[in-house]
């Protein structure tokens, strides 16, 4: 299968990379990028373990191909937690026992990080139903939910 | 004073039993420095896809293979023909499960198909992708054979065995008899009956099994970079059925994303990858996707239950008598066989009240599906939903409140330690503690008032208890007794190194659930020490103590007492050598906060990383003599009991809207009792997590198959799994009686949460529709089935 030449930006670095047309994203992360943060657990855009975002919204990292992101800005679970504000979110979550085995963390960290961009004060239901998307076996979901919401309370006090 | 009682107290420094510590490890899981298996990358490594067999059951008449092997990137293609040589079938019985029964298994389909998704042909090439590019050209002609699938059916006379050689499809039976129970029915007041089904689901672990195999041919030597449970037992097994001197056959376990059970049994794909790298003398990746995940990863429950209960006048139970029948697909896995489910089923129905007069039978049926094995719970979900039914039925037929039959019935306080007619022995429980804890933190009055209010406005709410019983910190009597090799004993390693800190490493593993941070817990607090001093090692055969892993709720319990004792024995040997340094008595010093003090006064005389200089550097300036010895291990098994039993008490909450049949989750309790709390936020998550685990299986998960033994619902699309949205807050509290077994007093505490939802879930389902007259106890309940019970939509059947 011939090869394509793409360029993207992940947490703020430029990648060039030949990839075949049929890589998805979050392989060409975890195989091009060697950023393996990002983990695939359903590759059919189910679990969300792979969410990454891709200019600023979150997306599913198995149902894009890493040709369509030519020119795009990624962010990762890496580069999110390097940021001040993914930062904190990240202390939240091990403060609050919001993982169990990570595996789903990555995925479950870049779509709270979304959710607060949107509505920084959101109530318990809203933080169920933006997370809905993303499944995580091992916590009950409950410490993640506390997690969010300490971050939320966190930015409004300051 | 007991050791125990001494390092307990909050008050001293250093004291981390008993407090909520954050777990270490979870600070490189959130920046995404995890260490999956599939994120190794190995020199030279190949990666292996299967083609797996389309049938239940079907005899292979001819594979052809010459197509995928010119494709780009292909290395091998491997039937059972070529890597018979590299690896021998096994075989999943105990000796002590008197009669079970199994078929040898092979690594790769070896003449016949006996369920879908057995892998047949192994493609090994340079990516996955290429791998099963090749795959779709593999042809492999098959003759399919009648698919049993229906347990019942196996066992008629005229079925199609299986494995013929077996003679027929009962893998295994038990019986237990015990007390008068033709009597106690005849005498009974009240006698209640029912029939249940338990669906068949999945782990669905979020991260699939995944296994590197890289073989050294200079030594002969097997490295496994395994997503496992038990390292030491794999290391046993791979050794053992490929041909490889044990010793030098190394597991490497890093984080693991979820087991419950999953990845604890011999699977032939992950055997075949590892038989490969032998053969190609490469590194050897298998990552399952997620369809190969739902067919192949062991599949749970799948029992038919019929039971009954006999009530005096006044509400006591006098007997109980069940039948139980489970299908467990082709094989009883290996090693821990698929009869154990069953046989923990029989062994912990009725668990927590005093009934004399027990019968119960079970059967466990080949049929040509998946695999079922150990998965989270083991037994206890239908062991539990069995007797809680039960209860509330006879609740319902004495008039009694469901708190107050269950009071009536639960052991008597004093009777500890009890004796079961199953033959399982309590040490002490709480039931009566938990219960009314649990009542009083639901407010049980306030939600039965509530209850008749809403009804009156047509709102149908419904509560269910459900008490308990479950199986933890396991002796031999498990698995040892019945000739498999894997341990009950735990060991720990400390080393006190020059800087004053500590470096455990432990037999016990770690899948998220916090055996790390317990085991630093408890070492930093014995021998004093900073918990942030410690540096944890595990999952490396080749670095940790021989031990048991993950299973059966024993890390805290059995791996947290050998840190005990090993904490306890460096601590001794560091106030030895303190105590010849600083010509003092070794009882006159204490250690506190990484300093050697005087025990009196806390005085501080010398650091720890002072003591680690003068032991490791300068040697020379101590007596001859003194043989400093700073590295210690200790092992733990617990002998005293066959297991040590936890208990606890649940209540559910919901709202069923009887237009819809939809069940919302409105709140969920739980109070338990696994001993000493040593981490009281792992203790509460691992009962939540356990706990949602068993509202997706009274709620929302069941393996769907057809009658040909084809799984219908092979994505996470179709398969359901509890989600955020859908779940209640989940409130915990703790009675706490320590076991007397060890000096650390704990017990386990991974399971009981899974243990108990699906008995409260049924209970307040039914308590719910009781307006309606009608009960439900086939899960999951869906609100198809909620709609055909309420006669909303049409009768039985499908339509």
């Amino acid at each position: 299968m011939s090869r394509r030449a793409i360029t993207l930006r992940v947490n703020g670095e430029e990648v060039t990379a030949l990839v075949e047309p049929r890589l998805n994203l979050a392989d060409f992360l975890r195989q091009e990028a060697e950023l393996t943060g990002t983990h695939v657990g359903c590759e059919h855009g189910v679990c969300g373990a792979c969410t990454v975002k891709v200019d600023g919204r979150a997306v599913r990292g198995c149902l894009m191909l890493a040709v369509q992101c030519e020119g795009a800005e990624i962010e990762t679970v890496e580069g999110l937690a390097a940021s001040a504000q993914g930062s904190e979110l990240c202390e939240a979550f091990v403060e609050q026992n919001a993982l169990q085995c990570g595996f789903c963390t990555p995925g479950m960290l870049i779509t709270a990080a979304e959710l607060l961009d949107d509505n920084p004060a959101p109530t318990r239901e809203e933080v169920r139903d933006h997370l809905s998307g993303n499944y995580c076996r091992c916590t009950g979901y409950q410490a993640i939910v506390d997690a969010v919401m300490d971050v939320a309370a966190k930015r409004e006090m300051s | 004073m007991t050791e125990a009682a001494r390092f307990s107290p909050l008050d001293r420094p250093n004291s981390y039993v008993g407090r909520s510590v954050s777990r270490p490890n979870a600070a490189g899981l959130v920046r995404g420095r995890g260490r999956f298996v599939d994120d190794l990358t190995l020199p030279r490594m190949l990666h292996v896809a299967f083609v797996r067999s389309p049938h239940a059951h079907a005899r292979i008449t001819a594979i052809d293979t010459a197509e995928a092997a010119k494709m780009p990137g292909v290395v091998r293609v491997a039937t059972i023909d070529d890597i018979r040589d590299y690896c021998s079938p096994w075989v999943g019985v105990l000796d002590h499960l008197k009669g079970i029964k199994s078929a040898p298994q092979p690594p790769l389909a070896d003449g016949k198909v006996f369920s879908q998704g057995q892998p047949v042909v192994a493609i090994v090439a340079a990516s996955r992708a290429q791998a099963e590019d090749a795959a779709e050209l593999v042809d492999v002609s098959y003759e399919p054979l009648e698919p049993v699938t229906d347990p019942v059916a196996a066992l008629e006379p005229d079925a199609t065995v299986i494995h013929p050689e077996l003679g027929d499809n009962l893998c295994f039976q038990r019986g237990i008899d015990a007390g008068e129970v033709d009597r106690a029915f005849a005498e009974a007041a009240h006698v209640v009956e029912t029939t249940m089904r338990f669906n068949r689901h999945t782990g669905v672990t979020l991260e699939p099994r995944s296994i590197l195999c890289d073989f050294d041919p200079s030594e002969r030597a097997l490295t496994l970079y395994m997503s496992v449970q038990c390292p030491h037992m794999s290391k046993n097994l791979f050794a053992k059925h490929l041909g490889l001197d044990e010793n030098r056959v190394r597991v490497v376990c890093g984080d693991v994303g979820g087991s419950f059970g999953i990845k604890i049994h011999t699977y032939p794909d992950e055997m075949t990858a590892a038989a490969l790298s032998v053969m190609l003398e490469r590194p050897v990746k298998f990552v399952a996707d997620r369809l190969e995940s739902f067919v192949t990863d062991i599949h749970a429950r799948d029992h038919d239950v019929s039971a009954r209960m006999a009530l005096d006048a006044e509400g006591r139970v006098s007997a109980i008598e069940m039948d139980d029948l489970t299908g467990i697909g082709s094989y009883s896995v290996y090693p821990r066989t698929s009869g154990i489910e069953a046989n923990q089923v029989l062994n912990l129905t009725g668990g927590p009240y005093a009934h004399k007069n027990y019968r119960a039978r079970a059967r466990v049926v080949f049929q040509n599906k998946n695999d079922m094995c150990q998965y989270r719970g083991v037994g206890h979900p239908i062991a539990v939903a069995v007797g809680e039914h039960l209860m509330d039925k006879a609740a319902r037929m004495t008039g009694l409140d469901a708190a107050e039959i269950r009071r009536r019935n639960f052991i008597p306080e004093d009777a500890y330690p009890y004796t079961a007619p199953s033959g399982a022995i309590y040490e002490r429980q709480s039931h009566h503690a938990c219960l009314e804890k649990l009542l009083e933190a639901c407010d049980y009055k306030g939600l039965r008032r509530d209850q008749s209010a809403q009804r009156e406005s047509g709102v149908y709410r419904g509560i269910g208890l459900a008490s308990l019983v479950e199986i933890t910190n396991p002796s031999p009597a498990f698995y040892g007794v019945g000739g498999a090799r894997i341990a009950s004993q735990d060991g720990c390693t400390l080393r006190l190194d020059p800087t004053g800190g500590v470096t455990l490493a432990t037999g016990v593993t770690e899948q998220g659930q916090g055996t790390e941070t317990i085991v630093a817990q408890v070492a930093a607090t014995v021998i004093g020490i900073d918990v942030n001093d410690i540096r944890v090692i595990t999952g490396d055969t080749d670095a940790v103590p021989y031990g048991g892993g993950t299973w059966a709720s024993r890390g805290a319990g059995i791996g947290g007492e050998a840190a005990f004792q090993a904490g306890k024995a460096l601590r001794w040997n560091i106030l030895g050598v303190a105590a010849t340094i600083l010509q003092e008595r070794a009882e006159a010093l204490d250690i506190r906060d990484g300093c050697i003090v005087n025990a009196k006064d806390g005085m501080e005389r010398m650091p720890l990383s002072e003591l680690g200089r003068i032991v490791y550097f300068r040697g020379d300036t101590l007596p001859k003599d003194l043989a400093p010895e700073l590295v210690v291990t200790r092992h733990y098994t617990q002998n005293q009991y066959p297991f040590c039993f936890t208990n606890a008490a649940h209540a559910c909450h919901l709202e069923v809207d009887p237009a819809t049949g939809l069940i919302r989750l409105l709140n969920y309790w739980v109070v338990e009792d696994c001993g000493t709390v040593i981490n009281p936020k792992l203790v509460a998550e691992q009962t939540r997590g356990g706990v949602v685990q068993g509202l997706g299986a009274a709620l929302f998960e069941e393996c769907l198959y057809s009658g040909e033994g084809q799984l219908m619902n092979g994505s996470l699309a179709e398969y359901l799994l509890p989600m955020a949205g859908e779940m209640p807050d989940i409130f915990v509290d703790h009675v706490t009686t320590p076991t007397a077994t060890s000096e650390l007093g704990a017990k386990g505490v991974g399971e009981a949460g899974t243990a108990g939802a699906p008995a409260a879930v049924m209970n307040a389902l039914n308590d719910a529709l009781q307006p309606f007259g009608v009960e439900m106890t086939d899960m999951p309940f869906t609100p198809e089935k909620v709609l055909r019970a309420l006669g909303r939509i049409g009768g039985g059947g499908e339509d």
